[in-house]
């Protein structure tokens, strides 16, 4: 089937915000040329040096403490010439063909799905707290556990039923005893990929798991034309050097041609300048010398430009999240991307709280919304993410699914033409000059679905009662079958894949 | 200038912040006035005793400490002070009386094999040096043998192990056992970053888990208050 007539996912239609002013755009693409150009990458990895050197690049070997780098420094108009190969549009593909992802740099439509690896899984449960004078509220208590495989499935499981996730990113690091460097990513994939049928995103921890991945991937996605999942991998490390085993995988992940996001994630004030044109003029260089490295060992590689800027912390330098800045620097990169027609990876919508509650909602709408705003295709972080990226927990993210239908809302371009005018022309004139009520009006808009619904939790009486709600909701989810595999080709899977775990489900069974 | 203007001056500027007169300063006003590296020449030119610019040293780093804790200084602003003493000490060091040196010990860090986060790390090294102790740092994802073969050839007293990964942290147990069995049972081994604990220090047998910079600091202080 050709991209076109293939059915996607319904993605969220915005009007870009942009804040940069075209000369700014073209200032900020100088100064990175001029960092590539001029300082370049300290690259570890030998094998990145000599496809940079095969490729056109400067390459000058250098040692440091007995250690070997290569300096690689990029011509201006190499990197433009390798720029013309990126495609503009990717496609991700997903277990259930309906929630195939388009992801067009031309077109600014968005999706949100989770993200991190975070080692904490906090699970919640509802108590009633009384005061005198009989008052009671019902307040979640919090307990939080290790990242396991069966908090994976339990999340995915979650993820596959909240319908404002596009896709999932495995969202909890499985520190089971029985899991190794190398049995690691094909447990993640697989835990996943069992739980959802939405599009399947991850890193890679061995890139000798590679093969056995993609296979499973194919097997799972049984004969479509897009694999279900694709990868993650961050080859920078801030400020302009590449890490050596991360470059090994883009090159060999490029050259399979499987879908993969370039990141780089500098810490504005401690890894980049933190003023925003510094740092974004940083990231761009480096994930331009990422996406240029895939493309030269796959030409035409499909790649998305992985920005996660982040801000540090003034009193600890820790990762920051609630900070304008946080979304200040995502929506730049997200007009960069759009610039040189490469569709945006990007993040917004985790708390620094770490907890559920009042600071962790503001931190999260803003972010939303900003970001979302400036056209990203791709917003990852999006669910259930508290104490900067280190705690999942499944009840923030029923709260952030509600959250986000918000945002989407609010943003959605405004889709009328003129005939929709002349429509509502008709139907004022008609109510004044008769009842002077549109309240027929509502049910066909509510039919065309452009009235939007008010916040999910809403309480009748004086009590806040959204924690109550919304836990009651994700243990309704929880309680959910899974829309899992099928035996056969489970059977199938665990035949043909080696070092795949025994999944114990959270609802006492295995699979 | 006096002396004793010198002297004020000099902590002056550490607290400030005011590594040279290219500098800012902690309150933007201070280019073009001489900063910390100017003033520590023109004291060992005026003649005040190395010793005597040590405590200057400590005096004002006390004073940002407080500042610190008290809020009305951020991370920034007390990393800028540290690198004032820092890079200060480098000139005064060969000035110190031989054998009396700083007295506060050699520090060898690295961020182990798997591992490349080091934010944390040279938070903690900006820190340590402010606080006038010598530190050699080997960099990221270095090996376990590296690592003993440093300690061979640098002798310090205190080794320091960074980790921000879970899979990362338990290659610290290697480097504490190698560290052992290669007999150097005397130098302190401190460990930290995110995941790490101070239950799993014990359990690997390092000497010290520290959550953060300062919290190095008083616990390094500690054990030379100790020994
Ligand atoms: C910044 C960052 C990066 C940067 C690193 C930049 C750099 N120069 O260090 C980049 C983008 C390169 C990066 C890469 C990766 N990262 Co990272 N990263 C972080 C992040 C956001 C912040 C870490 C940090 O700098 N904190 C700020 C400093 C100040 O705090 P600190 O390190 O804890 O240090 C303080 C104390 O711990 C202590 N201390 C620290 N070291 C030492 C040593 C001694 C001797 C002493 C005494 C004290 C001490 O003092 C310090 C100062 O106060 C964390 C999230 C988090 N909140 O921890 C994830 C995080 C650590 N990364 C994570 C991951 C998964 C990765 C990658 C694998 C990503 C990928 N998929 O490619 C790679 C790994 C690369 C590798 N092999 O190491 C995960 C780890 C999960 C796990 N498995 O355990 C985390 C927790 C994020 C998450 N939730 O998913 N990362």
């Amino acid at each position: 089937m050709s991209d076109d007539a293939m059915e996607y996912r319904e993605p969220l239609k915005v009007k870009p915000v942009e804040r940069f002013s075209s000369s700014q755009i073209e200032t900020v693409h100088r100064a990175s040329m001029k960092l590539l150009a001029e300082t370049g990458i300290s690259c570890a990895g030998r094998t990145a040096s000599e496809v940079y050197r095969a490729g056109g690049c400067r390459v000058e070997e250098t040692k440091k403490e007995s250690r070997t780098h290569w300096q690689v420094y990029f011509p201006t108009q190499l990197v433009e010439e390798i720029l013309k190969l990126v495609p503009s549009r990717v496609v991700l593909g997903a277990r259930d063909p309906k929630n195939t992802l388009l992801l067009d740099a031309s077109s600014p439509s968005v999706y949100f799905g989770t993200g991190s690896e975070a080692n904490v899984y906090l699970r919640s449960q509802l108590k009633k707290f009384s005061a005198e004078g009989g008052h009671t509220i019902q307040y979640p208590v919090f307990t939080e556990e290790p990242g396991s495989i069966k908090a994976l499935c339990e999340s995915a499981h979650l993820m596959q039923q909240l319908d404002q996730v596009d896709f999932f990113i495995r969202n909890v690091n499985i520190r089971d005893e029985s899991v190794t460097p190398e049995n690691k990513d094909v447990n993640v994939f697989f835990a996943s990929l069992l739980h959802t049928s939405k599009h399947v995103q991850g890193g890679l921890t061995d890139p000798e798991a590679l093969p056995a991945v993609i296979r499973m991937a194919r097997l799972i996605g049984g004969g479509q034309e897009h694999l279900p999942i694709s990868f993650i991998v961050c080859p920078i490390k801030s400020p302009l050097s590449m890490v050596a085993d991360s470059s090994e995988k883009v090159i060999s992940i490029a050259r399979q041609k499987v879908p993969m996001v370039i990141s780089s994630s500098p810490q504005g004030g401690s890894t980049a300048p933190i003023q925003e044109e510094g740092i974004t003029a940083q990231i761009n260089a480096e994930i331009l010398a990422g996406i240029v490295l895939a493309q030269l060992a796959g030409p035409g590689a499909p790649v998305l430009y992985g920005s996660v800027p982040v801000r540090a912390r003034l009193d600890t330098l820790h990762d920051c999240y609630g900070a304008p800045e946080f979304v200040r620097y995502a929506m730049d990169c997200a007009q960069m991307a759009r610039w040189y027609g490469i569709p945006c990876y990007s993040s917004a919508g985790v708390g620094d709280a770490k907890r559920p509650g009042m600071q962790a909602m503001a931190e999260k709408l803003y972010s939303y919304l900003g970001t979302a705003s400036a056209g990203a295709q791709y917003i990852h972080y999006a669910f259930g993410l508290l104490a900067g990226t280190n705690i999942f927990s499944p009840l923030q993210a029923v709260l952030d699914n509600a959250s986000v239908r918000l945002a989407k809302d609010i943003l959605r371009t405004a889709d009328f033409d003129e005939e929709g005018v002349d429509a509502a022309v008709q139907e004022i004139q008609t109510a004044a000059a008769g009842s002077g009520m549109f309240v027929r009006g509502i049910r066909k808009q509510l039919r065309r679905n452009r009235v939007s619904h008010p916040y999910e939790f809403v309480s009748e009486d004086e009590e806040d009662r959204v924690f109550a709600m919304a836990q009651q909701k994700l243990d309704s989810y929880l309680a959910q079958e899974a829309e899992g595999l099928s035996e056969a080709v489970i059977r199938q899977v665990r035949g043909q894949i080696p070092g795949l775990l025994p999944i114990e489900t959270w609802k006492g069974g295995s699979l | 200038m006096s002396r004793k203007e010198t002297v004020r001056d000099l902590e002056h500027s550490i607290i400030m912040g005011h590594i040279d007169s290219d500098d800012e300063g902690y309150d933007g006003m201070m280019e073009g006035t001489p900063g910390t590296m100017e003033l520590v020449e023109t004291a060992l030119e005026e003649g005040i005793d190395p010793q005597d610019i040590l405590t200057v040293f400590n005096e004002a780093m006390d004073q940002v400490g407080v500042k610190f804790e008290s809020g009305e200084y951020l991370l920034p602003d007390m990393l800028a002070s540290a690198e004032c003493v820092g890079e200060a000490m480098e000139i005064l060091e060969p000035k110190l009386a031989a054998g009396s040196g700083t007295g506060k010990g050699k520090f060898l860090i690295a961020t182990v094999k798997g591992d490349l986060h080091d934010i944390g790390k040279n938070i903690v090294i900006t820190m340590l040096k402010g606080a006038g102790y010598q530190v050699k740092d080997l960099g990221i994802d270095v090996p376990a043998d590296d690592i003993v073969a440093a300690v061979r050839e640098y002798q310090p007293d205190y080794v320091g192990l960074s980790a921000l990964l879970t899979t990362t942290m338990i290659e610290m147990e290697h480097v504490v056992k190698k560290i052992r069995e290669a007999g150097f049972n005397g130098v302190k081994i401190f460990i930290g970053g995110a995941p790490t604990s101070e239950e799993f220090a014990r359990k690997i047998g390092a000497d010290k888990h520290c959550r953060d910079a300062m919290d190095t600091i008083e616990k390094i202080e500690e054990t030379r208050d100790v020994s």
